[in-house]
């Protein structure tokens, strides 16, 4: 290994720009004449558009165009598009109804953009949206998915019948139903998974950028995927073809997933800077207009069953969900909630047969989509606590019910498309015990009760599909594009090297890594190599980061683009050497000639490969650069076990995690700090799930937790320090056999603390959040004992 | 936000003389909470009368009684060394409301002249029997909170300083709002000797008030146990997402055994 190669923990190249407060974000950027917008949202979660009258604000100083969904219209601009086409159980296409980039005719949830003002500052056009003037006539609105199907229920788009966007299946629903009734045993529970507001760290910010003279857009945005924002604005939007717009997704903030999809804001600053004559307009969320317009994730509402056998092995799986969308179909949610989610049912475990059914709906709310695990937390919330519930009906310890139960031949085909390649989830179970003290559990909880707490251990045994994914596979269950990455390298002459590639980094640390597989396979230094990736105009395509896909898919294609460049380096040294081909070896950053000591280091090849001396250019063309696209053959299976113990104060309610323990098997891995960084993360975002975060609307549609005075993230105090190992299969669909890291601690976290907040408190199900009222009220079984 | 003009004058009755003068001003301490309501458009005045300019800082410390200036912040609060010693409950609580850059600019006056019903100090004005000095008279505390951000005070009318009385032992409890931070419930239990014990409790209603039952109960029995078999009524108790009428009343309960446990 090079010092700087795989597997090295590498302090983040990225970070010192970073905390020294010279990152580059979209609202560090500022155009010349640049303009600002502001958008009017509605007040009403449901509501028709009576008038828009404008004429104040287009008189108010400053201000140089005012534009509502009409002009969009006029102007023949596009509505937004879900991009994955799910189909229902009875073939019929899902309900998608239109998403104007500016409301037309009615809104749909409080936030809904219907107008914008333009004006030469900030604050003159923020003035300017409050003389706008829009009548509205409010109707009756729906929120909780669990209503939205309800005869009478308020009629959210047309085209959708009872609210429903699609009414998916999957899986064996007979042999299901013959399991069950064969069952020795059934368990079932009720869930909610709660729904959750992104809060990346940097809001959304755009900057459209007409160029008159070209007839050419540039658009500066907080994108995940600058390539696919590009190819939507283009093709279904029709802002401008993809040669005429560039887009440019610099340092970005943080996005969860929130940051994937192609947003109104993002395209009405393009098309206002076209209508304002070219002046550049510049748009950045409020943190009040992040609540209400990024979208969410999760909402799930869920019938889960589990059937057993008298030997306690696990027979069928049946699943209902209703799956909250929101008002409008955002750019990839009816995929989070299908083939994200249920296909992920069977967990680490062997269960033959496997029936679910997802119900999508609309609802007067923001948009749900992806947000960080999408799917995969809501599919692993579902099989986990059904697992420690089942062990504790059945008298059976949930550890040993599990590894009972445990997949053990791979590959292993579900009943639910996944087809596992690698894992060995007795392994990690086995390491999580041991470093939790599993033995000793009983001590800490008498002790614990000495002291008026409650404690209790959960298990969490996740998995997860990262690696999104083989563009065949996804096609043909509805994606409307593939999903493989590109990457280019190009060797300059003295020998440096710049990765151009399609993955964008977020938080991800990818200048890192990314180096770190560079410096492992030509033998050079990190700090030898830059990464480039978000901008249209430098990297040819891309697909962009999500799906823990940026290391398994991203990397194999600069791993494949870096074979070629060995195999032309090779050629080049060998006529440099005289050697035949055959001869020269690479290795360790240097060509040598086998049998002699001939020898030239990278460097120098590169050289001669730009200098172009020495070799015949008729047989081998000057230069080194190289580009390749990858496509996964599978998904990767990222899966371990997360073991949470808490304590409950029995007074207040108060749950606090006492301690962590997750062993995750990502395969090999490039970066222990970067990872164990990712998994600290994840877990602190799924312990807020199960703890703190919620979002609120009452029954009208209104935001009750629009700022964090009411949307309780997590804080460092929530956390214990968590204490993390791993176990490793490698991957056997990547020649890193890498598998992904970014999702899994979101994945695990919230099973893990759930089974352990209901082992503590000895009730079947508390909702999440697990706030200190909701523990209180579930605790009035014990107060009721003690009185 | 919307434009207005700004003073900054050094003197009491100048700034009497500035609030009285204009239409729409309003007083400004440390600005912890008018700033943001005025960045949500929530409050237009036309002008802010920042009374930083008086330097009425500072916190005097006397064999019965605490004097702290009204724009001592929470931090020179949380910090005194002498009010270390006479109410370490008092400069605890200051040492927890908000967050540091809160503590560093908000002030007691500020606060107090708030009314917030989740603000800390309400409930230490109460149990503390303290007295509110203004620049024409001073009103005692349990007359001064009236009602959600509602106080005794009369329209321009200045908040100069507030009294305490020492106790022989005290403590605060809060329980603060998940995602706020702000009291959900707070207790303050001030144990006064042959005067008795008063209970103020913040956050639970729409201002602060005497929680009197217990007053009552600790009077007799300064212990937790005391408290057993005190009802607290969750009637006129505030109700949110976080936390409902029934759940603050009983955390009243708990935080006030937990104050008496950690009285000192």
């Amino acid at each position: 290994m090079s010092e700087t190669g795989i597997g090295a923990r590498l302090v983040r190249k990225e970070d010192h720009r970073f905390i020294t407060g010279k990152g580059r974000y979209t609202d560090d950027i500022n155009l010349p004449g640049q303009a600002f917008a502001y958008f009017v949202r509605s007040p009403h979660a449901h509501a028709e558009i009576k008038k828009i009258d404008t004429k104040a604000a287009a008189k108010a100083p400053g201000v140089l165009c005012v534009l509502t969904g009409d002009d969009a219209a006029k102007d023949g601009v596009g509505g937004l598009i879900c991009g994955w086409m799910i189909h229902s159980k009875d073939g019929s296409p899902m309900k998608a109804g239109p998403h104007p980039v500016l409301a037309q005719g009615k809104v749909r949830h409080v936030g809904d953009q219907v107008a914008v003002v333009v004006a030469r500052t900030r604050d003159q056009a923020k003035a300017a949206a409050a003389l706008v003037n829009v009548t509205y006539k409010p109707l009756d609105a729906v929120a909780d998915p669990a209503k939205a199907q309800k005869r009478g229920a308020p009629k959210v788009h047309d085209v959708a019948a009872n609210n429903t966007v699609f009414e998916w299946e999957i899986g064996n629903k007979d042999a299901t139903e013959a399991a069950f009734s064969k069952a020795a045993h059934v368990t079932k529970l009720q869930l909610v998974n709660n729904r959750l507001a992104p809060n990346a760290m940097e809001p959304r910010a755009a900057i459209g950028s007409y160029d008159a003279g070209e007839d050419h857009f540039t658009l500066y945005t907080t994108s995940q995927n600058p390539h696919v924002a590009r190819l939507v604005i283009s093709a279904f939007i029709g802002i401008a073809p993809e040669h005429k717009l560039r887009v440019i997704a610099p340092d970005v903030g943080g996005g969860f997933g929130s940051k994937i999809f192609i947003y109104a804001e993002e395209v009405v600053c393009l098309w206002a800077s076209k209508r304002a004559g070219g002046v550049p307009v510049k748009w950045v969320a409020e943190r009040s207009e992040s609540f209400l317009t990024d979208a969410h994730g999760r909402d799930h509402v869920t019938t889960a069953e589990l059937a057993t056998d008298a030997n306690g092995k696990v027979t069928g799986l049946r699943v209902k969900t209703i799956a909250n969308m929101g008002s409008y179909l955002s750019t990839f949610a009816s995929s989070v909630p299908t083939y994200l989610y249920a296909t992920l049912l069977s967990g680490q475990y062997n269960i033959p047969n496997i029936y679910a059914e997802v119900d999508a709906v609309y609802t007067n709310t923001t948009p749900v989509d992806a947000y960080r695990g999408a799917g995969r937390p809501e599919a692993t919330y579902v099989v986990e606590r059904l697992m420690e519930t089942a062990a504790r009906e059945l008298g059976m310890d949930p550890a040993e019910f599990r590894r009972k139960n445990f997949i053990t031949q791979f590959p292993h085909q579900t009943p639910v498309i996944m087809c596992y390649d690698a894992g060995d989830y007795g392994a990690s179970l086995d390491k999580a015990l041991e470093l939790i003290d599993y033995a000793g559990f009983a001590k800490r909880k008498a002790a614990a009760a000495k002291k008026g707490k409650l404690r209790g251990i959960g298990f969490s045994n996740y998995i997860e599909a990262c690696g999104i994914a083989p563009s065949a596979a996804v096609g043909s269950l509805g994606a409307g594009v593939g999903l493989w990455e590109s990457a280019e390298v190009r060797v300059n002459p003295v020998g440096t090297v710049e990765i151009l590639t399609g993955s964008h980094s977020h938080g991800q640390g990818h200048e890192t890594t990314f180096a770190q597989l560079v410096s492992e396979r030509l033998g050079i230094s990190t700090e030898q190599v830059s990464i480039v990736h978000g901008d249209t105009d430098k990297v040819q395509f891309g697909m962009g980061t999500y799906g823990s896909r940026s290391g398994a898919v991203g990397m194999t294609a600069i791993s494949k683009a870096l074979d070629k460049i060995e195999a032309k380096a090779k050629k080049v040294a060998a006529h440099v050497m005289e050697a035949s081909e055959s001869d020269v070896e690479f290795k360790n950053g240097s060509f040598s000639v086998k049998g002699t000591d001939k020898k030239m280091a990278f460097g120098e090849v590169a050289l001669a490969a730009y200098v172009a001396h020495k070799f015949p250019t008729s047989e081998v063309e000057p230069g080194l650069k190289e580009g390749a696209f990858h496509d996964p053959t599978n998904f990767t299976f990222p899966a371990g076990c997360h073991i949470c113990e808490l304590e409950v104060d029995a007074e207040t309610g108060v749950t606090e995690v006492v301690d962590w323990v997750a062993v995750d098997d990502f395969g090999n891995i490039i970066n222990p700090m970067i990872v164990e960084g990712q998994v600290h993360g994840g877990i602190a975002q799924g312990v807020g799930q199960a703890l703190t975060e919620g979002v609120v609307y009452d029954d009208g549609g209104q935001l009750l937790t629009g700022s964090y005075m009411d949307y309780c993230m997590p804080r460092a105090d929530n956390l214990p320090p968590l204490r993390l190992d791993f176990t490793k299969t490698e991957c056997p669909s990547n020649p890193l056999g890498i598998k992904g890291c970014g999702e899994a601690g979101a994945i695990a976290a919230p099973a893990a603390l759930m089974n352990a907040l209901t082992d503590a408190l000895g009730v079947k199900d508390v909702p999440m959040p697990a706030s200190p009222q909701t523990v209180w009220k579930a605790m009035a079984h014990l107060r009721e004992a003690a009185e | 936000m919307e434009n207005f003009e700004y003073h900054r004058p050094s003197k009491l009755a100048d700034a009497v003389k500035l609030i009285k003068a204009k239409k729409d001003g309003k007083l400004m301490s440390g600005g912890m909470t008018l700033i943001p309501t005025m960045k949500q458009g929530l409050a237009t005045p036309s002008d802010i009368i920042d009374l930083g300019g008086l330097k009425n800082t500072g916190v005097k410390v006397t064999k019965t009684k605490v004097t702290i200036m009204a724009g001592t912040t929470h931090a020179e609060v949380a910090n005194d060394k002498d009010l270390k010693k006479a109410i370490p409950a008092l400069a605890a609580l200051a040492g927890r409301i908000g967050d540091p850059h809160v503590r560093h600019c908000g002030t007691i006056g500020g606060s107090v002249a708030n009314a917030d019903p989740a603000a800390d100090y309400p409930a230490a004005l109460i149990a503390l029997n303290a007295k509110v000095v203004t620049d024409s008279r001073t009103i005692e505390a349990e007359k001064f909170f009236k009602g959600l951000f509602e106080t005794a005070l009369r329209t321009n009318e200045i908040i100069k300083q507030i009294e305490f009385e020492i106790p022989a032992r005290a403590a605060y409890s809060k329980f603060p709002n998940p995602a706020s931070r702000y009291a959900m419930v707070g207790v303050f239990v001030a144990d006064f000797g042959k005067k008795g014990v008063r209970v103020g409790v913040t956050g639970a209603k729409g201002s602060a008030y005497r929680e009197k039952a217990m007053e009552k109960a600790l009077s007799a029995d300064f212990s937790a146990d005391a408290l057993a078999g005190v009802k607290v009524k969750a009637d006129d108790m505030n109700s949110d997402i976080h936390g409902s009428a029934e759940y603050r009343a009983h955390l009243v309960g708990v935080m006030a055994k937990r104050a008496v446990a950690a009285a000192k």
